[in-house]
């Protein structure tokens, strides 16, 4: 019931909400992000980072430092906080942060089987995943020679199950099923994600809600434009779209049409959530708009901030803190490669 | 069961329930309501039961307010110290604040159960003053009880919200702890009125 979580929600997760409010409060900072912009070199960049809440995972790092040492150590930190808080965590909180993990397993399942297409070591694709997508049996993906093997002989144990078993097909695997297999996993999975905030109710509900209706609909604006030009038919576009979000259902009937940018551009429009997001965006610059959609997601999460006694705020400490990872990665790669004047077209700044 | 705060749990059911008993069991089952049977009832009731158990909810209602608003400011406290340890010193006001609520029902049960005297029924009736006094205890009870009670999760939760922003940005520690004041002046309220009511109590009639 609405408004009446503040009595009982700290019984169970108000320890945990504190706990990822402080983390929060680690996050860099406009300022902080001033600092790294100066930096002449990788190493200044780790001594920069050594004053903030990186500051133990790098600071024993041996001096020739690397951009991807930079990001696997600050990976580490997000990884770490993520698991001590979901070792605290009790039920329903602990199912909703293991619901926050499983995209990042949808990834790494797709990072493996197209690295297994492509042949490359099984090792060395292990090594990229994501640390917080990982499953026991993950390695073995590589055996998989279609999505029914793959389902019968990996997936079936895994907390994915549910979502390959509705869209199974005898199909071998190939670039094409590979990516409609990523985005039919990924609707299934919003949907069901959807489904169980909506029934935690309250504050949550409302919250998540709004979230995940940004994240699925960027998730269709982003299918349909990379759609564009391919053998996807309009009707299998349509089954990639999930079936919540402010585009549901006339937009997406719409972005399926789209044949082109400006059709997406007027479909996307008529949602006034995103008409402001457009009309930032001069016409025929489609580059800008993945940095808008990211600086619309970053301003959602800081304001979920501003509501207590809901569980959103780990959601949104878990997309804040990668955004900040994919910053701190792109100043490295600028700084590391002479680049410095492109620094400030990168960064999405947090606060 | 879907949880403890859905209205179904803690309104309909109970309500109904309780309409079913007493449609049931009370008096004459050809009458829908028997006020003779009830008059009864109430009157043969002892007035020790009713001050008795205005003492006894005026002290557990506020120790129950207390408590829950203690760990509703105690588990953000708790969590939000790890990153800020400043904030502990600081916020264990509102820790005491909750407190505050329980001592009020306390000292006022004191107060209700000094007021108690021994009088003895006349043929099994009870003196009209004794059932006075019996009712205005109970009353008196109540209010505090039930003021104590909301109040204690008032601050405890406006006290877990001054920890959390506490920890994020030290000047606005000053300016909730003045809406955290005004949340606990909500029990002294009850205590009052208590008080007030409580003043009516004469168990032999001679003031």
């Amino acid at each position: 019931m609405y408004g009446f979580e503040m009595m009982s929600f700290n019984i169970k997760d108000g320890f945990l909400e504190s706990i990822v409010r402080g983390h929060r409060s680690g996050l860099l900072t406009v300022a902080d992000y001033n600092n790294l912009s100066q930096c002449e070199t990788l190493d200044d960049i780790k001594l920069n980072l050594t004053s903030t809440d990186y500051g133990a995972y790098l600071v024993n790092e041996a001096s020739p430092i690397y951009t991807a040492t930079i990001v696997e150590k600050c990976t580490q930190k997000l990884v770490n906080d993520w698991n001590y808080m979901r070792t605290q965590a009790d039920e329903k909180l602990a199912t909703f942060m293991d619901y926050c993990t499983y995209g990042h397993m949808i990834d790494n399942v797709v990072l493996i089987v197209t690295g297994t297409l492509h042949e490359r070591d099984v090792q060395e694709l292990l090594d990229k995943c994501h640390p917080l997508g990982m499953f026991d049996s993950i390695a073995t993906l590589a055996v998989a020679q279609n999505m029914r093997e793959l389902f019968r002989l990996v997936l079936v144990d895994t907390p994915l199950a549910p979502y390959f078993s509705e869209n199974l097909t005898h199909e071998d695997l190939d670039e094409m099923n590979i990516e409609i297999m990523r985005n039919t996993l990924y609707k299934a999975y919003l949907d069901d994600f959807a489904a169980y905030c909506q029934s935690l109710g309250g504050a949550t509900a409302e919250i998540m809600g709004d979230m995940l209706a940004f994240e699925t609909d960027r998730r269709a604006l982003n299918i349909t434009l990379n759609s564009i030009g391919t053998e996807l038919t309009r009707e299998d576009r349509k089954k990639l779209y999930s079936n919540f979000g402010l585009l549901y259902p006339h937009g997406h009937n719409e972005l399926a049409m789209a044949e082109d940018f400006d059709q997406i551009r007027s479909a996307m429009e008529k949602v006034p959530a995103y008409s402001g997001i457009f009309s930032k965006l001069g016409y025929g610059e489609s580059q800008m708009l993945d940095k808008l959609l990211y600086e619309e997601e970053v301003k959602k999460c800081v304001d979920c901030f501003e509501q207590q006694f809901h569980y959103g705020v780990f959601y949104a400490y878990m997309k804040l803190r990668e955004q900040e990872i994919r910053n701190v990665m792109w100043v490295s790669e600028c700084v590391a490669q002479d680049q410095k004047g492109r620094i400030a077209d990168g960064i999405v700044y947090l606060f | 069961m879907k949880d403890l705060t859905h209205p179904l749990v803690w309104f309909y059911i109970p309500v109904t329930l309780t309409w079913i008993c007493f449609c049931i069991s009370v008096g004459n089952p050809a009458k829908f309501i028997d006020y003779d049977w009830l008059w009864l009832l109430f009157r043969s009731m002892s007035p020790y039961f009713w001050s008795a158990l205005g003492v006894a909810l005026a002290v557990g209602m506020s120790i129950l307010g207390a408590a829950w608003g203690i760990f509703i400011t105690g588990s953000s406290l708790v969590g939000a110290a790890i990153r800020v340890p400043r904030i502990t010193s600081k916020n264990l006001i509102s820790v005491i604040f909750c407190e505050a609520t329980a001592i009020y029902g306390v000292i006022v049960a004191i107060i209700l159960q000094t007021k108690i005297e021994y009088v003895q029924p006349v043929d099994g009736v009870w003196d009209r003053y004794a059932m006075l006094s019996g009712y205005a205890i109970f009353g008196s009870g109540v209010t505090c009880g039930f003021a104590n009670l909301v109040c204690g999760m008032c601050v405890g939760i406006v006290g877990s919200s001054c920890a959390l922003s506490d920890a994020q940005n030290s000047t606005l520690f000053v300016k909730i702890l003045v809406v955290e004041i005004f949340g606990s002046a909500l029990g002294l309220f009850g205590v009052i009125i208590g008080i007030i009511m409580s003043g009516a109590v004469t168990w032999s009639g001679a003031k």
